[in-house]
């Protein structure tokens, strides 16, 4: 006897409760209890003492009620309506998500392609044009010649090539989002729970649905994982970015006739620029603390060599990993900073 | 200061009514009852920017909007290149109606017709000053040159030569307004509208700017509309002034002429601490006349000031003066009635002090 049978006898819905059927999986409870050996079927749960009352839970109730379903019955229908909307869902995903996988692969059997000793003197070059800066530069150099020398360099640059190709696609995607959404503010009322949810969401939970979709085999897995992830401060400094462009700038822009695309990439975009980057920079770091997550979902990198670490209890393999981990972090940080403030010194 | 021709009317204003508030068209019945500014905004929460204005803009005159601050000038002049649309009335430039206009006809409006100057500035910060100067032409699509050609022409007509490859942020205030006028000028539209174009700069530069648009405009022969809030200003450029409290027109007419015959006690306030002896010209106190006149000490010019006369008089009122323009006698200069002009209508008509 259960302690809600009361309630169903007095609603009289005795009889849609005996329709319902018991069987199907065991409760949590019942696995637990079953494996240690303690229940005793059949017989009859002596009523519990008031201030043991169960919360009237899917489980509680359905003790008093077989057609009220139990939480597992719960956590298996979200389950089975995940598989159910899985293929037409990967008729549409598949193509469309296919050629990331592809842009993945390439960049990534690219940057390995490279030799060190072209790779080094190019990242040097590129950080050079984009910051001016002799000491970033340096700073970008010498820390890989140290991953390089401490065997670390290969895994650093499979970080960093997906780190590179998430970026883009970032920007690519979330700069016009974030352009649409500084134009329309039903679609900003409307994106900002969406972009709360992305950035709340424990950066784990993401993987789940993705694995259901996709096949752990395939490098958009966690290519995707990675953009929704990251994608988020892109689109908010963009949207931020041309909303706060001064009013009476705008005004002018008007005053003399710019057509609405003139405004928006001759003196909106434009001002915005330093937003934007600001945006870009902390979609960079993001990619990065996501790609070592998603390593639990096949990507390669030093997050592979950390996750080695704590599987296999090798402490040093994974410290030294983190601390790789960390000074891509930084460099990216430093060179994206300084890149960032060459162009606001210009649009002073 | 030919008052015998008066030159074609190029922006006409016609019942111009403006609400701000979510139901504005609703609020029009209660404004055409004669609700007022303050009971609108307790009872309807809505905001009555602009009720029943009617201006004639005329050709290569500078028309001055003046009013205090909340009164409805940056509301108007946003009216003209419809930077605001109207709740009710009309405005017609040269014949047409241009709320009847399409957005590419409105373009065209702003891009060829009406240029304007901004109380801040409001400079592209991210172009050069010489880019800046020639935005106007970049965007009806001219080339780069001709931009840069116009540019150049007219920073060295402001007096900002060698400027061109600064950016506005490295400019003082008085500069950066120079290249905002280079700007609407070297759009060659023969309309342009300053919303108080000076007022953020100090007195001196201020003098210098007004000095300058003086020049340009004897050369140049706009048709301007000016905003101020500082009657000085006002009657120093005004060919025509209207001046507008609460949003609506409290007197409009020549300057010379709203001061020896203000009709409104806020009026009187308001021209109550003007010099009056160096605003006020020979030809508005004079007696107009051709007749030769008996015992005249002199000649004066009809444009001269009354302080330039006073000094000739070396203060006597007894005196007579023969007025002239261009060469001929217009009219007879008595000192009494010039000394009985110098007193403002407040002191001369007690009746008036009620207010
Ligand atoms: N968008 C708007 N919404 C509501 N009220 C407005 C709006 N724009 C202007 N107003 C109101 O209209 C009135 C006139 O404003 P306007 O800016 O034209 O004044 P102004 O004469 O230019 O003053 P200032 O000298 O301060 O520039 C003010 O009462 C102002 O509060
Ligand atoms: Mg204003």
């Amino acid at each position: 006897m259960a302690t809600y049978d009361g309630i169903f006898r007095a609603l009289g819905l005795e009889n849609w409760c005996s329709d319902g059927a018991t069987g199907g999986p065991l409760t949590m409870a019942e696995m637990i209890a079953r494996a240690n050996g303690t229940v005793v079927e059949g017989a009859p749960a002596p009523r519990p003492p008031l201030m043991e009352t169960p919360f009237p839970s899917l489980d509680a109730l359905h003790k008093a009620c077989g057609a009220i379903p139990r939480s597992r019955d719960m956590t298996e229908a979200v389950e089975q309506g995940f598989l159910d909307i899985k293929n037409p869902l990967k008729v549409v995903l598949d193509p469309l998500t296919q050629p990331l996988s592809w842009m993945l692969d390439f960049s990534l059997e690219a940057f390995e392609a490279t030799p060190w000793f072209l790779m080094i003197p190019l990242l040097m070059i590129l950080t050079w044009f984009a910051t001016r800066k002799p000491g970033v530069t340096l700073f970008v150099g010498l820390a890989f010649a140290f991953m390089g020398f401490i065997d670390y360099y290969d895994d650093a640059i499979q970080t960093l090539s997906i780190v590179f190709v998430c970026t883009i696609i970032c920007v690519v995607l979330g700069v016009p989002i974030g352009i649409a959404m500084s134009r329309s503010n039903a679609l900003q009322r409307g994106m900002i729970p969406v972009l709360d949810m992305l950035q709340t969401l424990p950066t784990f939970v993401y993987l789940i649905p993705l694995i259901f979709l996709f096949s752990v085999t395939e490098s958009k897995l966690y290519g995707i994982a990675i953009i929704l992830y990251a994608i988020v401060p892109v689109i908010r400094l963009t949207d931020l970015g041309i909303r706060l462009v001064d009013r009476d700038v705008i005004e002018a822009a008007d005053a003399f006739g710019m057509s609405s695309r003139q405004k928006l990439w001759g003196v909106q975009v434009p001002l915005a620029l330093p937003n934007i980057m600001a945006g870009i920079n902390q979609t960079i770091m993001m990619s990065l603390a996501m790609v070592v997550i998603a390593s639990l979902v096949s990507a390669p990198g030093l997050g592979v060599k950390v996750l080695a670490g704590i599987r296999n209890l090798e402490l040093g393999v994974g410290l030294v990993a983190g601390f790789c981990i960390v000074l891509l972090a930084v460099l990216l940080d430093r060179s994206t900073k300084a890149a960032l403030s060459r162009i606001d010194a210009s649009a002073r | 200061m030919t008052d015998t021709d008066t030159p074609e009317v190029k922006v006409s204003i016609r019942n111009l009514y403006k609400i701000f508030g979510p139901e504005a068209e609703a609020m029009m019945a209660y404004v055409r009852d004669g609700m007022g500014k303050a009971e609108l905004l307790e009872e309807h929460n809505h905001v009555l920017g602009l009720q029943d204005i009617n201006v004639d803009v005329r050709a290569g005159r500078i028309t001055v909007i003046m009013g205090l601050s909340g009164s409805g000038k940056s509301t108007l002049i946003r009216h003209l290149n419809r930077l605001i649309d109207p709740t009710a009335g009309e405005v017609i430039v040269n014949g047409e109606d241009v709320l009847a206009y399409n957005g590419a006809r409105l373009a065209q409006l702003r891009q060829n017709t009406m240029s304007m100057v901004f109380q801040k500035f409001a400079l592209f910060p991210h172009h050069t000053v010489l880019r800046n100067a020639g935005m106007s032409r970049r965007i009806r699509g001219e080339s780069a040159n001709v931009a840069d050609r116009e540019g150049q022409k007219w920073l060295e007509r402001v007096g900002l030569a060698g400027y061109e490859d600064y950016y506005p942020g490295q400019l003082s205030g008085g500069m950066q307004q120079r290249v905002g006028i280079a700007r609407a000028l070297s759009s060659d539209s023969e309309i342009m509208l300053m919303d108080e174009a000076f007022s953020a700069l100090d007195p001196l530069i201020r003098t210098d700017m007004q000095d300058l648009l003086i020049e340009l405009q004897r050369e140049l022969q706009k048709t301007i509309v000016f905003i101020t809030h500082d009657l000085d200003e006002a009657l120093k450029l005004a060919d025509h002034l209207v001046i507008l409290k609460d949003g609506a027109i409290v007197q409009q007419g020549e300057p010379q002429e709203i001061l020896l015959h203000p009709n409104d006690p806020y009026i009187i306030d308001f021209i109550a601490d003007i010099n009056r002896a160096r605003v006020l010209r020979v030809a508005s106190v004079m007696e107009k006349t051709t007749r030769e006149g008996s015992g005249l000490a002199g000649e004066v010019d009809a444009g001269q000031n009354l302080e330039s006369v006073i000094a000739l008089s070396e203060g006597d009122t007894n005196l007579h003066y023969r007025v002239m323009r261009d060469g001929r006698q217009v009219g007879l200069l008595h000192m009494r009635d010039l000394v009985r002009a110098l007193v403002p209508v407040e002191a001369a008509d007690p009746a008036r002090r009620v207010a």
